[in-house]
Formats: C-alpha cells, structure tokens, sequence
C-alpha cells in the first residue's frame, strides 16, 4: 500500500529512476518509484541502441534483453553512399527495451524498493523553498506523500523540475522530434546499424534502421526543431520508407522528443535531483541516453540514500551528485555539444566530401583508428570527433 | 487557440518541453491544453512529430 511517507521518492519508471530506486533501497533507506503509465517500460519511445561497455558497469547484462548485437556502422551520405566503420572493439546492443525496462525496475524492487504504477504525480509539495514531497494521483485518488528528497526522473517533459525552479525547458534547436516504426518483412542487415545524414533527409539529426532480429527492425528518425516547422518529422520517414521499404509492415508507430541541449550543469535543489532526460543526460550528437540516464540516476541515488543517513538533504549537500556525473559523462557531452553545432553547420556536399575521404580507406583497415589517421578532410578534428560520438568511444 | 486531434496523439510529452508556459499535461492516455494559460506561441504544433496539434489562431 502506498503510505503518506517515504525518506526518498523517484518520479518516472524508466531506466534512470529504477537505476536510482535500486541504489537507494541498497542502502536501506526507505524509497518509493511512481510510474505514471500502467506498465514498466511500456509503452517504448526509444531507437534502444546502447552500448556494452556502458551497461556492464551498472547492471548484469541478461541474454533476453538483447535483440541484436551491433559489431559496426553503415554511415549514409546524402549521395547515397553507405560508408562502412567497423566498431572493432566496441559492441553495441539493440535492447528489448519492454523487456529490460521491466527487468531493472524488479532489481529495484528486490533490493526493496516501492513501486506503483498508473501513479501520476501532478504536482510537488513544497515549503518554503524546499521541495518536502508530491502530490499523486494514484488509481483514482490524490495522496499528498511526503519525502526527504524526490528524484525527478520524469523524462523529457521534467514537470518535476520545473516546478521546483530548475529550467528545464529545452530550446526548439535543441530539441529533435522524432518517429520510429518497428517494421517487419524487410531485408535488414545483421548486426550493423545503419544512420543516414544529410539536410533532405533528416535535418538536424539523422535517419536511423536498427536491426531487431531476422527481417525486423526499429527505423526512425529525428529532426531538429528549427527544421520541424515546415515539414513534420513522420513526413521525413514516411518518403523514405516509401522509397526504400514500400513492402514494409509497420507493426508500431512510436513518437517522442529527445532533448539534446547541454547536460545540465547542476541538476539539484533543496530536496530535489533530477536523472535521465529529466537533466539532459543525453549524448547531444546521436540522442542516445540509456546508459548514461542510468549512471546518473545511480550516483544520485547513492548520494541521496547517504544524504538521509547523514540527515542533510540541501542543495549545498546533494552537490556530489552533480559533481561526479559532470567528472563521469558530464563534460564530455558538454563537449559533444560543440561539436553537435559544428555538425549542423556542414552542407550535404560537406558530407559528401567526408564520406568520400573515408572510402578511400580499404575497406579491411578501415577500423575508427585508420578513419582517425586518415583525416584529410578541411576540418580534419571534426572528423575524428564525429566518429567518437557516434560510436561512444 | 490549439487543436488537439486526440486520436492521433502517441502521448509522448514532446509539446510539454517546448512550452514556455507549462499548459499542457500529458497523461497515460491524455492530452490537455489550459487555454487560458496558453500564449498561442505555437512551438508545440511546431515539435509534434506527428502532427496532433494545429494552431487556429487568427493571427
């Protein structure tokens, strides 16, 4: 039964806050995880490529969460050319998000975590300055719970923060809309992810397909919001499946937003934290955040459970959190975001052009190591840095 | 004004982040505009990536 009080509550049910709620309730500190929909990890608004190296040190990795192992990357100019990159030793994952989502929330609750779902927080209770709970609406009725710290692991909409003066707006330029479709009944290309670019295909981001298995597969796309005034992110997706898989049975239309600002710097205020897309723990250049959201719902949940063994819980003593999740992945997406921008710069022939100077590379040395040497292109740092983000090296 | 074509939402929250003005709430299974809020600025017809918003603001 849910009480009228806990020491710690998590907001949202995804990766970061059941990542949060597990460290949390490790250290025996009491802590409830609300999730507004009526299922974990459903429904899914996600590419769900992650990479291994990431997750293996935070969870243990389960066969059944994995559809397809990804050992390389087709990159697609706006000519038309595929350039191939293998990860060498790298290994990318497309997840079973239904599957993983629902796996991580039960190790949060077998560490003894809380966990109620069609559980919709609606806003937080606050005094004087410091947030002191939620106001939920759960199976029908409100309930005013009270806690010591509430994490905001709301995803991209972070109400929770807003409400508690954090700015969690994200501009239109930083924000990608995006579309997906799992499709079935398409030849796909196994184990490799292929990301399509260019200003006519997917403006300020990029067009993705995804294996899932034999003749399946997430494709979607995202576009940045100063693009998506005139034409819609599903019309972007909808001429390119007609031209590519006009056969395709699409099985799921999914949509959603992904917010590819800076992470945020200082994500926390008096009793509140906020983790995954709820603070922009995004990869700003390819939009993934499944590893890092959990990382840093992981450190906020150990800094959390020890602010309440320590019985200080104000902004001045969550600070650790921010402080090593800027040292983890922090500033490295700071960074990334530079490069995001300078990305958004390059014309189709730019791109063109760099396609061109990786292919020159033999096909068997073209490791991201020989792409790395072999940068001649005018702005030969942005090549190397392209590459990086986009296989999370 | 904004209108909702309710049938077509995923209920993602996209429009949700966009907002200056926080009017909007997403639900499992609804969406809702406070029209008095609203400054009809038209950025979460612009986000949505399926078209479910419309402005029929006279401008």
């Amino acid at each position: 039964m849910l009480k009228n009080n806990y020491d710690i509550i998590v907001v949202g049910g995804g990766p970061a806050g059941s990542m949060a709620s597990r460290e949390v309730a490790k250290k025996g500190v009491s802590v409830c995880m609300l999730e507004k929909d009526r299922d974990i990890g459903y429904p899914v608004r996600c590419g769900e490529a992650a990479g291994k190296s990431g997750l293996e040190k935070l969870v243990e990795i389960k066969d059944n969460w994995i559809a397809e192992e990804i050992d390389g990357a087709k990159l697609g100019a706006p000519s038309g050319i595929l350039v191939d990159v293998d990860f060498s030793s790298e290994t990318g994952f497309i997840l079973n998000r239904r599957i993983f989502d629902y796996d991580l929330s039960r190790e949060a609750a077998n560490a003894g975590a809380e966990i109620y779902t069609k559980a919709y927080v609606k806003n937080i209770l606050k005094v004087n300055n410091n947030v002191v709970g939620v106001i939920v609406d759960y199976l029908g009725e409100e309930h005013h719970v009270t806690a010591k710290i509430v994490i905001g692991a709301d995803g991209l909409t972070s109400r929770i923060g807003r409400w508690a003066g954090i700015k969690t707006q994200v501009r239109m330029k930083d924000m990608e809309s995006a579309v997906q479709y799992s499709v079935a009944n398409i030849d796909v290309i196994s184990n490799k992810m292929i990301m399509y670019v260019g200003n006519k295909i997917a403006p300020g981001g990029y067009l993705w397909v995804f294996p899932k298995g034999k003749n399946f597969a997430n494709i979607g796309i995202g576009i940045s919001g100063k693009y998506s005034k005139s034409k819609s992110a599903k019309e972007y997706l909808d001429e390119f499946m007609k031209a590519e898989y006009p056969d395709a049975a699409i099985l799921t239309t999914m949509c959603g937003g992904v917010p590819c600002p800076k992470p945020m710097k200082n994500p926390i205020s008096n009793g509140l934290m906020l983790v995954g897309d709820a603070a922009h723990q995004i990869n700003p250049v390819t939009g993934g955040g499944i590893t890092s959201g959990m990382r840093g719902g992981w450190i906020a949940g150990q800094v959390a459970a020890d602010a309440i063994i320590k019985g200080k819980y104000l902004e001045k003593d969550l600070c650790e959190y921010p402080k090593i999740m800027w040292k983890t992945f922090g500033k490295k997406y700071d960074r990334l975001y530079k490069i995001k921008e300078a990305i958004g710069k390059l014309t189709d022939d730019d791109l063109n052009h760099i396609a061109d100077k990786v292919l020159s590379i033999p096909n068997n040395k073209r490791t991201l190591n020989s792409v790395f040497k072999a940068a001649v292109f005018k702005k030969p740092s942005l090549v190397i840095d392209v590459m990086k983000a986009f296989t999370g090296i | 004004m904004i209108d909702i074509r309710e049938n077509r939402c995923d209920y993602c929250g996209a429009c949700i982040t966009v907002c200056p003005v926080d009017c909007i709430e997403v639900r499992e299974a609804s969406i809702n505009i406070t029209h008095d809020t609203c400054i009809d600025c038209d950025l979460c017809v612009f986000i949505c990536p399926i078209e479910v918003l419309n402005s029929n603001a006279e401008k």
